[in-house]
């Protein structure tokens, strides 16, 4: 396919730079968090990773070759192999850190519930785009609730709580966007409230003990309660201008679990301060936003559904793991976009900003 | 909609835009809606971390350095060990730990001279721990002196400002009231092993006690318990300011065991200096009553930390006392084993009980002169005879009729050569040879002069204490083989039954009726009567049953070099009673004991015998009130 000039012209280049200068500070840190003081040269986890953010480069600027129209089309295909994949994660899965999440594909270890996020996405995008009324009622939120149900379900038992709960907020985003009356939404909570107590019999001990100790930390003190102090500590004692690049000591004293993962940002705050963590946020902020101008300026509501909904993905989890790192939300297993150490997550992420760019790209090209 | 080629040329003109574009005006409004929300949240992050980093920053950056909030483990106190009439076995102790946090003293070098000092110790001793966990976490208190006196404790206490680091602990310590009484059941505790804490799940951390052998190890899960833990804030020194928050450990279970105390100080006594084992079963269950192995060990040298020269000394005896002979030892089981053979003998139908042989002395076999132990034979006898008389020429001969192979089937079906099962760890097995061991094993054809050895329990056959001990239980009962189990209850702290267990029937020995009364009958002759070879084991007033062994050691002229005893011969004798209904079944062997079974052996076993039945067969001792003086 002969490159159209009128994409290049219309290149959206604010989007993927802030996902890159956000990227290249998550590397930093992830260097930081896994740095061994005396050793030479970059640590296995930071090399990694800048593997993965070349990967995710790739893919990003990939997905810009065809036209996101065609994802419209595809979308059950691609919601069938990403639940696919995720089915099969119990059957060829790897355990990691007492859960089995992964799948190994030659030298890479994949992560499907982080791709499931991304299918989920385009695929409640496709249902909604058809949706003729203006007004969607209970009915069309029917097929929503069941594609994001039966991946949560099974992402929980692995178990996974963190993902699992960023599938059950960006359903929520996408029924709100969507167009469903919030009498609706609130004729769907109803039973979920009812089910509750049900599906809190189902969660694992640990995740149990995680929402218990957040409504209560007192209630383990020795595990996540102290991590959560631990945590908080490290934050506050960044102060406003932070310790310094590589001189933070929590996290160097092997107190944080998880440190250049999903309390990475514990890591940065401590290293940067007040300063480096409004800027940081700052950046995130800004990258949504553009986000949500380039999808109130897309040409279809299939495009703007995609761009609210990867929005809302990074948005969640910035806002949840930034939010639990700081001690305003339960310990989950919810990674920083583009900053905690993971090459799915960067992976998925970086496509997903490759799709609104996609849409932004081709607001003015009519061909179909 | 291909009509708008020009597009880009009208950029920014919003009527065009909207009347082109398939989007209705109520989702712009919604996503114009979701910007004010993804601002106003990412406010409230701002505020949060503002209120954290800037009005909270200076208080957390001062319990950052030197990491002021601690977790300090609680560990939990091991269940407590009973024997089956409820006396103390195993208990714990109150006991002090010096620990030492090397973050927290600014200069090792003073801190540990000056400790040194208060304790009255060189200083390298102190430095050596240190030097032992590696994988610390920074910050987490490393034991420098396990159990310190009670002048230790005040030295530590009063100058506690000269020592910077240092803290006291208290915990519980193991404590075993007997000493080396059944040590080798008991088994010993010591700090949780590098490799151990590596174990996935194990939720261990270092310097955690944990069972190292024997009952402590095999039972370690039940035993340990679930340490606590208090979060504490510390000042600059590490010393503790206040606790913030804790959880309270939940000490382990409590083990009653079948072991019969009082049966096993007597097998113990009797024992004496030698080098032996003694295992006494119930035959009806599989419950062990005793379990003894000499040389032994104290386990409480463990519980406080073993010295380096007290270990090299247990290690280097040349009497291994930390090995357990009961259930490690493999001995060539003699003439006890000709009970197998007897089996074999009568079940297979080959020989039957008229069947006797004459007995000269000895035996010409494949050009090589086999001796009877009775220089002068034991002239015409039949295979009652041959076992109450331990006939080696009647057996060699029986040998020979049934050939290895049917001997090694039978031996198995009486537990030899197999584990028993018991729930102690390197439990050995024994051998039992047949043709396809030795082609596996040698890669030769059998021999049938080796049968003749086989027989009378010599040659490549060994068999353990416990093995032996079964074997008279399973002889005894009429052929059932229980798994031997020495714990009859687990019990939580609140005393609530955890687990009962139960006996476990192992395997039939599938003999035919009439078979072990037969057998039984000759055990009882070999004890019962004069001509008898054990009569130094007869209990007043009960019938007992019994079959000694002596048994050449083999090891040949280097192992006697290197140790004078090695050519000295074992003494066995497996032994139950009363011979009809039995309630115990008994092994004794003398290792190098250089007698006869029945000489050395059999008294050994008369005493255990007799004290269990001379106090009664449900002994009613004043246990119960013992236990609640406690």
């Amino acid at each position: 396919m002969p490159i159209d000039r009128r994409l290049l012209r219309h290149f959206e280049w604010t989007l993927p730079l802030l996902a890159l200068v956000v990227s290249g500070t998550g590397i930093a840190t992830v260097y930081s968090a896994t740095y061994v003081p005396g050793s030479v040269g970059l640590s296995g986890f930071t090399l990694r990773q800048l593997a993965s953010l070349a990967l995710g480069l790739g893919g990003m600027v990939a997905v810009l070759a065809f036209d996101y129209r065609r994802l419209d089309r595809g979308a059950a295909l691609v919601y069938t192999l990403a639940l696919g994949a995720v089915l099969l994660v119990p059957v060829l899965g790897r355990i990691g850190g007492g859960s089995r999440r992964w799948i190994r594909i030659g030298p890479m270890s994949l992560q499907p519930s982080e791709f499931m996020k991304l299918a989920l996405v385009i695929f409640l995008a496709h249902h909604f785009a058809r949706l003729r009324d203006v007004r969607p009622g209970l009915r069309d939120a029917v097929v929503p609730l069941v594609a994001a149900a039966v991946p949560a379900v099974v992402i929980l038992a692995q178990p996974d709580l963190g993902s699992a709960a960023v599938l059950g907020f960006v359903l929520l985003t996408m029924l709100v966007l969507g167009g469903l009356r919030l009498r609706v939404l609130g004729a769907m909570a109803a039973p979920i409230a009812v089910l509750a107590p049900f599906l809190w019999r189902h969660l694992k001990p640990y995740q149990q003990r995680r929402i218990a100790t957040f409504l209560d930390p007192d209630t383990d003190p020795l595990g996540a309660g102290y991590h959560i102090i631990q945590s908080k500590i490290a934050v506050g004692s960044g102060m406003t201008w932070g310790k310094g690049f590589l001189q933070g000591t929590q996290n160097h004293l092997n107190f944080l679990p998880e440190h250049h993962t999903d309390f990475i940002f514990s890591v940065f705050a401590e290293e940067w301060g007040f300063v480096g963590c409004v800027v940081l946020m700052v950046l995130y902020l800004l990258l949504v936003l553009r986000g949500l101008a380039i999808a109130q300026r897309a040409r279809d509501r299939f495009g703007i559904l995609l761009c609210l909904g990867v929005m809302s993905v990074i948005f969640w989890q910035v806002v949840i793991n930034v939010g639990m790192v700081t001690g305003l939300l339960p310990v989950v297993g919810i990674p920083l976009p583009f900053f905690s150490y993971g090459g799915s997550s960067m992976l998925c992420l970086l496509i997903g900003v490759g799709l609104v760019m996609n849409v932004a790209m081709r607001r003015y090209t009519m061909r179909r | 909609m291909g009509r708008r080629r020009d597009s880009d040329l009208h950029d920014g003109d919003p009527s065009i835009e909207v009347a082109a574009r398939d989007v209705p005006a109520d989702l712009l409004g919604r996503a114009g809606a979701a910007a004010v929300a993804v601002v106003l949240l990412f406010a409230l992050i701002g505020v949060r971390l503002w209120y954290l980093q800037v009005v909270q920053g200076p208080e957390m950056r001062a319990l950052s350095e030197s990491n002021r909030i601690r977790l300090v483990r609680v560990p939990a106190a091991r269940g407590i060990v009973y024997d089956r009439h409820g006396e103390i076995l195993i208990d714990n102790r109150p006991a002090f730990d010096a620990v030492f946090v090397p973050e927290d003293a600014r200069g090792h070098t003073r801190t540990l001279h000056e400790l040194a000092t208060y304790l009255g110790e060189p200083e390298t001793a102190v430095r050596q721990a240190l030097h032992a966990p590696s994988r610390r976490p920074p910050y987490e208190g490393i034991v420098v002196r396990r159990d310190l006196d009670w002048p230790g404790v005040v030295a530590l206490e009063t100058h506690q400002l000269d020592l910077p680091g240092v803290t006291l602990q208290v915990g519980p310590k193991r404590y075993y009231p007997y000493g080396p009484l059944a040590a080798h059941l008991l088994g010993y505790v010591g700090e949780v092993s590098e490799r151990d804490l590596g174990a996935a799940g194990s939720g261990l951390r270092p310097g955690d006690v944990v069972g190292k052998s024997s009952l402590e190890r095999a039972w370690d899960a039940e035993l340990r318990g679930t340490s606590g833990g208090e979060q504490v804030e510390v000042d600059a020194l590490g010393r503790r300011v206040r606790v913030l928050k804790e959880e309270p450990d939940t000490p382990g279970d409590n083990l009653t065991l079948t072991l019969d105390l009082d049966l096993q100080e007597v097998a113990e006594r009797a024992l004496g200096a030698a080098a032996g084992a003694v295992v006494a079963l119930d035959p009806r269950n599989g419950e062990v009553l005793v379990l003894a192995s000499h040389p032994a060990y104290d386990p409480n040298v463990f519980a406080r930390g073993v010295q380096r020269d007290e270990w090299r000394t247990l290690v280097q005896d040349r009497l291994h006392p930390l090995s357990d002979r009961a259930v490690q030892g493999q001995y060539p089981p003699g003439s006890t084993f000709k009970v197998a053979v007897a089996t074999a003998a009568l079940d297979s139908g080959l020989i039957g009980p008229s069947w006797s042989v004459f007995c000269g002395g000895g035996l010409q076999f494949g050009g090589h002169y086999f001796h009877c132990w009775r220089k002068g034979g034991h002239g015409t006898v039949s295979l009652h005879d041959a076992i109450v008389e331990s006939c080696d020429v009647y057996f060699y001969q029986a040998g020979e009729r049934l050939g290895v192979d049917l001997i090694a089937d039978y031996a198995r079906r009486l537990g030899l050569g197999l584990p028993t099962g018991i729930r102690l760890e390197h439990e050995k097995t024994g051998t039992i040879p047949d043709t396809q061991w030795k082609r596996k094993r040698f890669g030769q054809p059998w021999f049938a002069g080796e049968t003749l050895s086989v027989a009378i329990g010599q040659g490549y056959v060994t068999a353990t204490p416990l093995q032996m001990a079964q074997l008279a239980a399973v002889v005894a009962n009429g052929g059932i083989r229980y798994r031997p189990h020495y714990v009859m209850r687990v019990e939580g702290p609140d005393g609530a039954v955890k687990q009962a267990v139960e006996p476990e029937v192992l395997s039939d020995a599938h003999v035919r009726p009439g078979v072990f009364e037969q057998i039984r009958s000759a055990m009882r002759d070999v004890v019962m009567t004069d001509r008898g070879t054990a009569r130094k084991a007869r209990v007043a007033g009960i019938e007992v049953a019994g079959k000694t062994g002596t048994a050449q050691a083999v090891g040949g002229e280097a192992a006697a070099k290197r140790d004078p005893r090695a050519r000295k011969d074992h003494a066995w004798f497996i032994a139950f009673a009363p011979v009809e209904h039995a309630e115990i079944a008994i092994a004794v062997l003398v290792e190098h004991a250089g007698e006869h079974g029945g000489t050395v052996a059999a008294p050994i076993a008369q005493q255990v015998l007799e004290r269990y039945f001379t106090r009664g067969a449900a002994p009613p001792p004043p246990a119960q009130e013992a236990h609640a003086d406690r």
